[in-house]
């Protein structure tokens, strides 16, 4: 097969839809009236920023005021934590080990001022037991913040039993869905969520802009003060186009769930089959309840960077948990909360696929993988054929 | 990020894999879960005549074990004990700031290779740690 071009690194950000693209245009040329502007070049983007608002709230099944424009993941997982605890002070929040660092850090962040956290663990698939949540909370829990599926592995976490939990207990139940919408159904309520982070870039939207879904009643104390935008939580001029880009995206995203879930399975599923052959390769996550087209792989005794390269060197775009770059070598956090040997954990790949993949990506990708895999076992100082030599000669 | 040469030697790693019948053996790095590195020396009248190296770790340090084979072949013990991690780097036309920590593997290797050479003949045959 000759070289081609493959890019599998969706769960770190989409290429834009042509559709998205011509819906977010005239917002970058003609019409770029202030939506706060009382004249018609306003009233026009604001028009256009509540109709993107409505759009949103019919796919997640929430009203149209209970969506918040934001300035993507990061910020509107920031919104929540540290919206809450500057509402409440003090208190527990209860998380898992296995979030992105915009949850993580934020907690990290919380716990050296008034508030205790529980980072829940995960079993050996990456998935947190909603039976460890309702035994972590206490009475001074305020939030509990538990992703929907996770960016690494893609691991499908069981929120609707932790939210009827929440429910039950009447303690604040945060998402972090960023990973989730726009591949999986999302219903707020189905899910009985009180917060739901989403970003437009995952699901072939622009880049810088998100959502948060905020259960009307719950009350978060804004990160900024100014010109009073979405209802005070979120000030600044609104990025018209963004949110025009992130309503088109989602409505197309979502009218296509179906048909895309069944392309990204049938993909997944031949890689797999196809990863499986080379041997010692070990698929990590859950085996059912896993993003579609997201695989996570382990190759024992290659190191996971030096994989990404070789497969960048032939055309193909994929990422790794691990990274040595910063001096301390350091495995993905997710992993060893999985249970993974730290070694094990740094031979992990991580091949996200998306909607303009094709079977014959998936050919290629592994038509590039396997002579890699052995190329760089022969030279591993882990390949256990390498201690032949300790038998011979003597020794 | 990596130079020409790096991508070269990643690609076409020189004198990789075992060799059964070294005369000694040098290990560098944790083999709990950082870049590790064991070079094999075949040592003729103090003289490198042939080498070969095995790495686990990214591709600075596979490039950078590989590179220093080729530094050290054909070379006089005494000359291949002043290599030193910068050297490897450099011949390599250099590494980013962040990776050069992974460069240090190979000279490690060697020199721990050397040392045990010189210890004598009990310990020439080197061991996994
Ligand atoms: C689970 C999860 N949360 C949050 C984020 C951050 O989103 P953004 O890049 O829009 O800030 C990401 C993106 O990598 C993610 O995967
Ligand atoms: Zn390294």
């Amino acid at each position: 097969m000759g070289r081609r071009l493959v890019y599998m690194d969706h769960s770190a950000t989409t290429p834009l839809r042509e559709e998205v693209i011509k819906a977010m245009e005239p917002f970058f040329r003609e019409r770029y009236g202030n939506p706060s502007s009382l004249h018609s070049w306003g009233r026009e983007t604001r028009q256009a920023v509540e109709s993107a608002r409505r759009k949103v709230g019919l796919a997640l099944g929430s009203e149209p005021e209970e969506i918040y424009f934001t300035g993507g993941g990061t910020e509107s997982n920031n919104i929540v934590l540290q919206g809450i605890a500057r509402r409440r002070g003090k208190g527990h929040i209860i998380t898992s080990s296995i979030e992105h660092h915009a949850v993580l850090d934020v907690c990290r962040d919380l716990a050296t001022g008034g508030f205790q956290v529980t980072y829940l663990p995960v079993d050996r698939y990456g998935m947190v037991d909603p039976r460890e949540v309702e035994e972590a909370i206490t009475p001074g829990t305020v939030l509990i913040s538990i992703m929907m599926a996770n960016n690494e592995v893609g691991t499908i976490q069981p929120i609707k039993e932790i939210g009827n939990l929440a429910r039950l207990k009447n303690i604040l139940f945060h998402t972090d869905a960023v990973q989730a919408v726009g591949k999986l159904p999302v219903k707020v309520n189905d899910l009985g969520v009180d917060f739901l982070s989403l970003s437009a870039h995952k699901f072939n939207g622009p880049k810088g802009v998100g959502a948060l879904y905020v259960r009307k009643g719950v009350s978060l104390a804004p990160l900024c003060n100014g010109g009073g935008q979405e209802r005070k939580l979120r000030p600044g001029t609104e990025n018209v186009p963004g949110i025009v880009g992130l309503a088109e995206a989602l409505e197309l995203a979502m009218g296509e769930l179906s048909p895309r879930t069944a392309h990204l399975v049938a993909l997944q599923k031949r890689m797999e089959e196809g990863l499986l052959k080379i041997g010692g390769a070990t698929v990590n996550g859950h085996p059912q309840l896993r993003l579609p087209g997201h695989i996570n792989v382990s190759f024992n005794y290659v190191e996971g960077e030096s994989l990404l390269l070789g497969l960048d060197l032939q055309g193909v775009a994929a990422s790794s948990g691990s990274a040595c770059t910063s001096g301390s070598i350091d495995p993905s956090h997710v992993l060893l909360a999985m249970g993974l040997e730290p070694e094990v954990a740094r031979g992990s790949l991580r091949l996200t696929m998306g909607w303009e993949n094709t079977a014959e990506d998936v050919d290629y990708v592994l038509g590039v993988l396997s002579p890699l895999v052995k190329r760089l076992r022969k030279i591993s100082a882990h390949y256990p054929q390498s201690r032949s030599w300790e038998g011979l000669k003597g020794v | 990020m990596y130079s020409s040469k790096v991508i070269d030697h990643f690609n076409n790693p020189r004198n990789g894999g075992e060799m059964a019948d070294a005369d000694v053996v040098g290990e560098a790095g944790s083999f709990k879960c950082g870049d590790t590195m064991k070079i094999f020396l075949k040592i003729e009248q103090e003289r490198i005549v042939d080498v070969k190296f095995q790495t686990f770790g990214c591709a600075a340090a596979i490039a950078s074990s590989s590179m220093l084979t080729e530094m050290v072949k054909g070379k006089k013990i005494g000359q291949a004990r002043r290599i030193t991690n910068e050297q490897v780097a450099e011949e390599l036309g250099g590494l980013p700031p962040l990776k050069m920590h992974c460069s240090n593997l190979a000279a490690d290797a060697l020199q721990d290779a050397l040392d045990k050479y010189s210890d004598g003949p009990a310990r020439k045959q080197g061991r996994a740690k």
